[in-house]
């Protein structure tokens, strides 16, 4: 029987739920040994090339292409995750939601006091950049979310049990100080 | 300005707990409740100024900042819809230059919604400075705002003649129509006021009232129809140094407007059962909590009440019984339909936000001012003089076994002859739409948004306590009307409006349910969405009070007698939809910076 | 003591004094029902609902109302846990809780009962309100996104003349919790500091201050909330 396939990947997200995974340590062995990976940046395969059983998402939705990916995720894997407060919340990108977005424009390429060579106002409007959402998306509002990893990051213990327990059909095991918002 | 708080203030005897009070004649002699004046307050009641804005920012007729010469409010209930109410707003929009919530640049006239106004048998209908405009058309209206711009006074400003029964009198002058269709016991004009304090009270005890009383059977009128001969009972027997009787008037549940009708009509028979009722708890003072959309009948039950008082109904030792000293005041409420519920009154008569108590203790313990009070309905009052008058076992013959007597219901909406009809309880609703020639009816909700929405299949079903409880608010609904759309948006709208917000339930579900209506409304439904809406709703259940505990019932009762109307909603080929659209999202973002949206790329 | 009186909560039998408000019997009992809202030695006022049980078929708040003789509580049932567990949620949803960015992180209230009940998300969308954030006062920050409306420092803030600092504004939906502008400029380090910490959340928060205590010392870094009330 061939290894479980998972594929991840960041959206709107800092990475930070990646190292997490990364910070598995010396299990990180034997995740190898449980599962097969296929677009993730872990390996760097760039697109599908399979069916994959487990999808992690890391981040939110900011911008059209951060829904494309999202959407190509859930095509492609049997079971999305939600990893991390970005994914399931917007996180730090979503404390723009509600302030309208040609505030959060003006403020970022014009207005703001970081802003110094800009004098004419020009905003990034090439065709080939994804556009801006109006606000932040939790993954779940955009395709069907099965399970949910809170943590920002979750910690590497919460991400190998979960991760375990998907592959092998075991209960989880959810110690207090494994489930965090922080 | 200085001169006038202080003045004001004094008035009321520097007393925080009547700060309503206060509010109201500053807001009226200002248009407005200024930074300086809550200053002025918050030295002259030691309140900080927060505390003192935290009940004039609870009201919705109290401003902070000027609202116009002439204000107007007008009424955004659905029955005003049915009747145009959106012609009268885009002609109120075209002749002043300005938008609802905004006040024209010279300061002469100011625009505002306003929740019902208890006058959905007249609609659409505005309040212009404390006077009522019922039946308003677009020719109306421009003629009303030509004549505000040339300064006319109120009186002016209204060229219909008056309404029909006691809107005609000097003191009321109101264009408001009582339009009594059927009278009972209560409406009828067979009663001379005075009978029962001059010639019963004498002969029995307050015990014997209460008896009596209890022996009728009669349950509150207000809607909840606790027991009343009970409730004047524990409260006869609860310790205090002082018991309060205050009678409801706040009729803030949409599509009632009974309240109003008694206190035109028949506001003797009220006063009279507030007396009666301080004689058998042992009270001698009562207070009529008046919605303020009511303002207009002030000088009116001023009148009544003083009327009284010469008439020795009301004063010191009333026909002549040692210790039976008993009077009236009036306390306005400041706009907040929340206030209609007990303990919220209570709260509000001292002067605070309107929040509901946490019970117990109950009213009777400890109500206004920690003393023992009962809080009962206008026509609670006004049904209980007749019961004293012919006995409880008299009363007991009309009705039905457990809901003994008469109900006045406010019948609004798409039918012939909408208005004010007195019946026995035991009516079956389908003999009330022939009563008031209702037809192609496909929806009638009974008891107002906080009631239920039925359909034919339910017309069957009796006006009771046990059956279809009711204020006595009965909204009809034609074939041709959207009910999703038209009806349960606007009350669940209403709920999210009206709540005090003390509750985590109530701020928070009523918002997040209506969004979700919404959604389904807007073709993103899914199947999900409406088991999400039925599971969520019980969530409200543990609301503090009874606002909170029905505020979904727009929506739960619709879905559950309009299923139908759900189901051709929902997107059939889908299990998820989280309502996510791409292209609308997007939309500002390109726009702002300049490019076409292009979702071919990525 | 002569009128202790004897009362269940879910088939528990427990003993109490007369009149005690039944969130306190409980804990006095070793048994933990969790409040928002609700502050020892103050006036309760059911605001948050968390604490809502079942008495004779009846939800009522524990926070507010007296335990009494032969009393039967249902505390622990599954339905009145998912109804709490949907109450946290629907606080988490209607503000904007921050968690990975909030100085209370850890020692907040609400995030402490998102953990008891195990919250991987909330089952309700987000709303993402536009808030304020107060920062007027020379000594306090009052950040709208992330009050919850409990009211403690309504109640338990006030100047020696009994004024509060804090008051409600508005009210439904739009309600928010506001400082004084003119007392908040003259507050004193203590009272300011009282305030913060008489918050459950991350409401109100003295200037610079902030992140004193490192990740996995905090409150309820290690134990659940009500962990030192169980017996």
């Amino acid at each position: 029987m061939s290894k479980p396939v998972i594929a991840t990947t960041s959206l709107a997200g800092c990475f930070g739920c990646h190292m997490s995974l990364l910070d598995i340590d010396e299990r990180i062995l034997k995740l190898i040994e449980l599962v097969e990976f296929n677009k993730s940046p872990v390996d760097d395969i760039k697109t599908f090339t399979k069916a994959v059983d487990i999808g992690l998402i890391e981040g939110g939705c900011c911008n059209s292409e951060n829904v494309e990916v999202l959407k190509s995720f859930r095509k492609n894997c049997k079971i999305l995750v939600s990893v991390g407060e970005c994914a399931i919340m917007g996180g730090l990108p979503a404390l723009r939601n509600g302030i309208p977005i040609e505030e959060c424009l003006h403020e970022a390429y014009v207005g703001g006091p970081t802003v110094q060579l800009n004098k004419d106002g020009i905003m990034p409007n090439d065709d080939e950049l994804p556009m801006l959402l109006d606000r932040v998306y939790p993954c779940h509002e955009i395709v069907k979310i099965d399970y949910y990893l809170p943590g920002c990051p979750p910690s590497a213990d919460l991400i190998w049990e979960a991760v375990v327990a998907l592959v092998t059909g075991d209960p989880m095991k959810l110690p207090y100080e494994v489930v965090k918002f922080d | 300005m200085k001169n006038t708080v202080n003045q004001i203030v004094e008035k009321y005897g520097s007393d925080p707990t009547r700060l309503m009070d206060i509010l109201i004649d500053i807001q009226e002699s200002a248009g407005y409740i200024s930074k300086e004046a809550i200053g002025l307050l918050s030295q002259l009641l030691h309140m900080s100024q927060v505390d003192i804005e935290q009940t004039i920012t609870f009201y919705h007729f109290f401003s902070s900042k000027p609202q116009g010469k002439y204000a107007v409010y007008l009424n955004n209930s659905p029955v005003a819809y049915m009747f145009g109410r959106e012609a009268i707003k885009e002609t109120l929009e075209k002749e002043t230059g300005i938008k609802f919530g905004e006040v024209t640049a010279d300061g002469l006239i100011g625009l505002y919604d306003t929740a019902c106004i208890g006058m959905n048998d007249q609609e659409p209908a505005a309040i212009i400075n404390n006077k009522i405009f019922t039946r308003l058309t677009p020719y109306r209206i421009r003629e009303i705002v030509k004549h505000m711009r040339e300064g006319k006074d109120m009186d002016e400003l209204r060229n219909e003649s008056y309404g029909d029964g006691k809107n005609n009198l000097p003191s009321l002058r109101s264009m408001v129509s009582s339009n009594i269709r059927r009278k009972g016991m209560i409406l009828s004009d067979d009663y001379n006021s005075g009978t029962v304090t001059r010639e019963i009270l004498p002969k029995i005890s307050p015990e014997a009232v209460i008896a009596e009383i209890k022996h009728s059977h009669m349950r509150g009128r207000g809607g909840a129809g606790f027991p009343t001969g009970l409730k004047w009972e524990f409260c006869r027997r609860a310790k205090g140094d002082k018991h309060y009787v205050i009678c409801n008037a706040d009729e803030g549940e949409p599509g009632t407007f009974k309240d109003r009708v008694i206190l035109t009509e028949k506001p003797e028979l009220v006063f009279e059962g507030m007396a009666l009722a301080g004689y058998a708890i042992g009270g001698d003072e009562g207070i009529l909590y008046l919605r303020y959309e009511y303002r207009y009948m002030k000088n009116y039950l001023y009148g009544v009440l003083q009327q009284m008082r010469d008439n020795g109904l009301l004063g010191k030792s009333i026909s002549g019984i040692e210790g039976f000293d008993f009077d009236i005041r009036i306390q306005f409420g400041a706009g907040a339909y929340v206030c209609g519920e007990e303990s919220a009154l209570l709260e509000s008569l001292e002067g605070k936000r309107g929040e509901p108590r946490d019970k117990p203790p109950f009213p009777v313990e400890k109500g206004y001012l920690g003393q023992p009070s009962i809080i009962n309905n206008v026509e609670t009052f006004a049904t209980a003089v007749r019961i004293i008058q012919n006995g409880g076992e008299w009363f007991t013959q009309f009705g039905t076994d457990d809901s003994t007597g008469t109900k006045i219901l406010s019948i609004s909406g798409d039918c012939m002859f909408p208005g004010v009809y007195e019946v026995n309880w035991g009516f079956n609703v389908e003999d009330m739409l022939d009563m008031v020639g209702a037809y192609e009816v496909q929806a009638v909700q009974v008891g107002g948004p906080s009631g239920t929405l039925i359909g034919p299949a339910e017309f069957h079903r009796t006006l009771g306590y046990s059956d279809l409880s009711t204020g006595g608010s009965m909204i009809i609904f034609g074939k041709q009307r959207n009910l999703l759309k038209d009806v349960v948006v606007n009350f669940m709208e209403f709920f999210i409006d009206e709540s005090c917000g003390s509750c985590s339930t109530c701020r928070n579900m009523t918002q997040v349910m209506n969004n979700k209506l919404k959604k389904i409304l807007s073709g993103k439904g899914v199947e999900a969405d409406l088991i999400d809406l039925k599971t969520w709703s019980k969530t409200l259940n543990a609301s503090r009070c009874g606002l909170g505990q029905t505020a979904a019932n727009p929506i739960v009762s619709s879905l559950k007698n309009f299923p139908h109307l759900y189901n051709e909603l929902i997107q059939k080929d889908k299990e998820f939809d989280e309502g996510f659209d791409m292209e609308k999202s997007v939309q500002a973002a390109c726009t702002f910076v300049g490019r076409v949206p292009n979702f071919n790329h990525h | 003591m002569s009128d202790l009186i004897k009362f269940k909560i879910d088939g528990v039998e427990c003993m109490a004094e007369s009149g005690k408000y039944i969130v306190e019997a409980a804990a006095d009992n070793g048994i933990f029902i969790p409040t928002l809202c609700n502050m020892k030695g103050v006036k309760p006022k059911g605001a948050c609902r968390i604490c809502t049980v079942r008495i004779n078929g009846r939800l009522m708040t524990s926070c507010t109302t007296p335990v009494t003789d032969g009393m039967e509580i249902e505390s622990h049932s599954e339905d009145i846990q998912e109804l709490r567990k949907s109450i946290v949620e629907l606080l988490f949803v209607s503000g904007n809780h921050f968690c990975p960015a909030c100085e209370k992180s850890g020692n907040c209230e609400l995030q402490a009962l998102g953990y008891l009940y195990q919250m991987m998300v909330p089952r309700f969308p987000y709303e993402f309100p536009l808030k304020p954030v107060d920062a007027k006062s020379a000594k306090i920050i009052k950040d709208q996104n992330r009050c919850i409306f409990c009211k403690r420092c309504i109640k338990t803030i006030k100047d020696e003349e009994g004024r509060s600092y804090f008051a409600f504004r508005n009210r439904g939906h739009k309600l928010e919790v506001v400082l004084d502008e003119e007392m908040g400029n003259k507050i004193d380090d203590a009272t300011a500091q009282l305030a913060m910490e008489n918050c459950p959340v991350g409401s109100i928060l003295v200037k610079e201050k902030g992140f004193t205590v490192p990740i996995g010392k905090r409150k309820y870094d290690k134990a659940p909330i009500g962990s030192e009330i169980k017996l």
